[in-house]
Formats: structure tokens, sequence, C-alpha cells
């Protein structure tokens, strides 16, 4: 497995269990009410799970599996999935803090900017190497 | 394909069926009478996709296609372990959502409780399971591998 996603798959397991920690609260507070302030948290356990966790891990595992060119670099240019990991996370990260701080909405609007970003640069580094045997 | 992903594979596509399922179910409101409680499954579809479906599936095929651990054990059973923590807290749910939400801190109410425990223990079996495979392959695997090709 390549450093590259061996942080893809590492910083998205922290946001499972950080989003699966929010969900597990308030699953819990839905079933025993003892802090009703919980459901707040909703926008930020969807954001870290779809987007930190499985939108993260499958990019991840894709840099890793997808075909790799007979030539070295064996990746190709990696430079846009390096800004990837770096403006997706950036951007869950503002999401969530934007969902929990009502005064600021702008915070939502620039980490989803941030998401679009990482999500360019992602694809451009990927769409060369989905080719078939032949190259 | 080894046992433990076989196991999670074929949970996670009877999530899948069980997903699309409910799904029928609740866009039959309106269209004919439905009981009363399926106002409060709408979460239950919800996650029956992305924990039975998606998170399961990523699950099983985590165990099967990252690198083996340095030390060469999988830990079988916290793997085991994890499967079985996902699937009963989802199943609970499941069956207590619906019977909670308009009753909490009754018996289901306690019963979301125990769910909610369940499946955020087994996200911690996950990332401590994986979160050493998660690694470049090393010696270990390499000389494994020939091994097999020399025998």
């Amino acid at each position: 497995m390549p450093p590259l996603s061996i942080w893809y798959t590492r910083v998205a397991t922290v946001h499972l269990l950080t989003g699966f920690t929010i969900g597990a609260l308030m699953l819990a507070n839905k079933g025993v009410a003892f802090a009703p302030w919980l459901w707040r948290l909703r926008p930020a356990h969807m954001e870290l799970l779809l987007l930190g966790w499985l939108v993260q891990f499958a990019m991840g595992v894709a840099f890793w599996i997808v075909p790799r060119r007979w030539e070295q670099p064996r990746r190709g240019n990696v430079i846009g999935a390096r800004i990837a990991l770096v403006l997706l996370n950036a951007g869950v990260v503002l999401v969530v803090l934007g969902s929990l701080v009502q005064d600021l909405p702008a915070l939502t609007a620039v980490g989803r900017l941030l998401e679009l970003l990482a999500a360019l640069a992602f694809v451009s580094h990927i769409w060369p190497r989905v080719v078939g045997r032949e190259g | 394909m080894p046992t433990v992903t076989r196991w999670y594979l074929k949970s996670s596509f009877l999530y899948l069926l069980a997903a699309v399922g409910v799904g029928v179910w609740l866009a039959l409101r309106g269209l004919a009478p439905v009981p009363a409680f399926l106002a409060f499954v709408q979460p239950v579809y919800v996650h029956l996709f992305l924990v039975g479906w998606v998170t399961q599936l990523i699950f099983g095929v985590v165990y099967w296609l990252f690198p083996p651990p340095r030390e060469g054990d999988r830990h079988d059973a916290v793997w085991w372990a994890t499967f079985i923590l996902l699937n009963i807290g989802l199943l609970l749910r499941v069956v207590a959502e619906p019977a909670a939400t308009p009753r909490p801190g009754s018996v289901w109410g306690w019963l979301l409780v125990l769910s909610a425990l369940l499946q955020w223990a087994a996200a911690l079996g996950f990332a401590y399971t994986t979160w050493p495979r998660a690694r470049r392959r090393g010696r270990y695997s390499h000389e494994r591998r020939q091994q097999a090709e020399e025998s």
C-alpha cells in the first residue's frame, strides 16, 4: 500500500470513529433523552461519515489499486491526489465547524468549495489511470 | 476469499435487499394503508444502506485486501467480534427505533442505547484491526509470497 493510501485510509478511520461516536450518542439520546442538544450534531455526523469516511476511504483504496503504468513513476503525477487529501480534510473540518457555529454560514460554504476542489484534484490524478491492460 | 470476508459480504448483500425492500414499503405511504410506525422508519432505511450495506462491505473487503499485519496475526477474534457487534447493534436498531421514537425512556429506548453501544464498539474493533494493516507491504508478506511460489 503506498504511503498516500495509508494517509487516506487512516484519516478516514479517524473520521469513522468520530462519526460513529457522535451517531451513537445521538441514537442513545433518542432512546433515553439525556442531552437534547446532541441533535444539533446531526449535520456533523453526516459529513464525517459520508465525506470523511466513505469518500476518503474509497479515494485511498482507489489510489492504491487502480492500474499503474509500466514506466516510472508508476502512479503518474500524484500531486493531485496529495492536494485532494489536504483539501478534502480541510473541507470536512470547515463544514463540521460551520454546522456547529450557527453564526458563520460562510464556513460551510468555504468547506464545500474545498471539497469540490478536492474532488477535482483527485479526478485529475485518477482519470488517466483508468485504463485497460493495453494502456 | 477468506471466511470472515464472506460473512461480511453476504450479510451486506442481505442488508442491501432489506434496505431496498424497506424503501418500497416507505414509498407505499399515501398509496396504501401502512402501519403507523412506518413514520419512524426513515432513519432505519438510511442506516440499512450506509451501515449494513456500504460500511459492512468495506469492512469485509479490508480484511481480504489490506496487507497482513507485520506480526502475521490478523486478530480474527476481533474481526468476528466486530461482525457480531455491528450486526446485532444494527438489527436492534431496526427493531427498537420505530418503537422507541414515540416513547423515549421505555424498554425500547434502552434497547436503542444498547444498539448504539454495540455499533460504536464495532467501529472501535474495526479501527483496532485496520490501523496496523494500513501500511506498506513488508518483508513478512514478501517472504510469505516467495514461500507460496516455491511450494
